[in-house]
């Protein structure tokens, strides 16, 4: 995939987002991973490149197509994109099956018997067969954030965008679903992923996009942001992580 | 949460016995005669005013949600005169007594409307009436479904009637459960009022039957049975279906 911004901005209220945001991916990247310090505009811009936040100006592309401005178009593209968030976004009131089934059959048009399936085959795949009738209350945080996996990858989304999916998880539920996102990742699907999980992300993800303040510092091949990261906030956030790792 | 069912009877019933005999004590001090034989002849008056209470509160529940649901949208609305006039009638309804609004409602703006019928304009008054506190009560449980829940459901690709269809309706539903049965009771006891335009509900007829049978107070206590009975169990399902919708916990 390769992605792309020009000059977007975004806020909200009177704060600025994302601050006439610039920057470009390489033309094959398959994991970019959004890097920098908390209210740096990660999130936003991951929203923003997935279609679930219309930007004030400025403009988006995906794959050298531009992203739509009009509410009923711009809902036509983000369906075909999958996202997690950092927590609680699975519908409280239904269970991990009906949370990917309703979106299939409501959203995507498939036959309840072919939801089904299709919810218990990524179930199944994500380690939950056992709990797939229970309601997210009575799953733990990473049965949780799994179970959002596979809502967002049920209707086999062209990008899955994750913001921040494991910073409500404690270690070893992070390293679960950390788990599952590098099996996806080496299974071709392609990523957006905001996250401060540094280690990971060098495991991982092809391109860095290093956000401060709503402005993108740094795009580049995640070696050479790893290796020698050109600007200074970047070096020193890179420091500040590392220290106690 | 709950204690063993054993200990809830032990303290079931010595509660009720405490209070018996409060209440036997307090009645015998006051040395009042009950003349229960006079009034039992008026039983079918009784029951028939039972009936109608039960009508007019079924029916205006039924209004009371349909006007509820309609205020709150209006309130909810982004156009600034449906918005200012449905903020404007949950005020002024639930501001001013109830009494004002019966006798307003039908002496004057149902006489002009030429609706002549007291139950029809006593049942739509107080469903009016109940509906502007419905309609806050909702109002409340749709803003309370947080604002991760309506990004999450656009991120699956809902559109906005699906999103209400499907994600804040159903969890609403549940958060607006108690106020709404809280009100549904209130609703019920409040018809009682309706007999200043002259519908003989329950509470009239207890009236008429007391002065009729020469007696003063003997009607009552039936009365306040009378209303329990629908009451309580209607608490009771209410908690029943609370339960039912429990899944956050």
């Amino acid at each position: 995939m390769k992605l792309e911004t020009r000059q977007v901005t975004k806020r909200y209220g009177d704060f600025l987002a994302l601050d006439g945001t610039s920057f470009q991916t390489g033309t094959d990247s398959h994991v970019v991973a959004l890097l920098g310090p908390s209210g740096g505009g990660k999130s936003t811009l991951l929203r923003v490149l997935g279609g679930l936040l219309l930007p004030e100006s400025g403009e988006v592309v995906v794959n050298d197509q531009p992203l739509p401005n009009e509410p009923e178009k711009a809902l036509k593209n983000l369906r075909k994109n999958g996202f997690v968030f950092q927590g609680y976004n699975l519908f409280p009131h239904l269970s991990a099956l009906q949370n990917i089934v309703l979106p299939l059959c409501a959203v995507h048009g498939f036959s309840d018997a072919d939801a089904k399936k299709r919810a218990l085959e990524l179930l199944r795949r994500l380690g939950l067969e056992e709990h797939f009738h229970k309601r997210p209350a009575e799953l733990s945080g990473g049965q949780q954030q799994r179970a959002a996996i596979a809502r967002a990858l049920a209707p086999k989304p062209d990008l899955l965008l994750l913001d921040e999916p494991t910073s409500a998880l404690d270690p070893v539920m992070t390293g679960e679903v950390l788990d599952v996102i590098r099996e996806l990742a080496e299974g071709g699907q392609q990523i957006v992923l905001a996250t401060h999980e540094i280690s990971f992300a060098r495991k991982v993800a092809d391109w860095v996009v290093f956000l401060v303040k709503g402005r993108v510092e740094e795009s580049c091949a995640a070696e050479q942001f790893f290796e020698q990261p050109t600007s200074a906030p970047a070096r020193e956030y890179l420091a500040g992580l590392s220290r106690y790792r | 949460m709950n204690p063993p069912s054993s200990r809830r009877l032990f303290w079931s019933f010595a509660l009720l016995a405490v209070v018996s005999l409060g209440m036997y004590v307090t009645f015998a001090a006051v040395h009042y005669t009950w003349n229960w034989s006079s009034i039992w002849g008026y039983r079918s008056q009784f029951i028939w005013g039972w009936f109608t209470t039960l009508g007019i509160s079924l029916g205006a529940m039924v209004v009371s949600i349909i006007v509820g649901f309609a205020l709150m949208i209006g309130r909810r609305s982004s156009c600034t005169p449906l918005h200012l006039l449905s903020t404007g009638i949950v005020e002024v309804l639930r501001g001013s007594p109830l009494l004002v609004q019966l006798l307003l409602g039908y002496y004057i703006v149902a006489t002009a409307l030429y609706v002549g019928d007291p139950l029809i304009v006593g049942t739509v008054l107080l469903g009016c009436f109940e509906g502007a506190y419905l309609a806050e009560i909702f109002r409340g449980a749709i803003e309370s479904i947080s604002a991760s829940q309506r990004e999450a459901a656009r991120a699956v690709g809902f559109d906005s009637a699906q999103t209400y269809r499907f994600v804040i309706i159903p969890q609403a539903v549940r958060r607006a459960l108690p106020g709404t049965t809280g009100q549904m009771v209130s609703l019920i006891k409040d018809s009682s009022l309706l007999s200043v335009i002259g519908i003989e509900e329950l509470v009239q007829k207890v009236r008429i039957m007391n002065s009729s049978s020469y007696t003063a107070l003997e009607g009552y206590l039936p009365l306040a049975v009378a209303y329990l009975v629908v009451t309580i169990p209607l608490s009771w399902y209410a908690r029943k279906l609370e339960r039912r919708f429990a899944y956050e916990t």
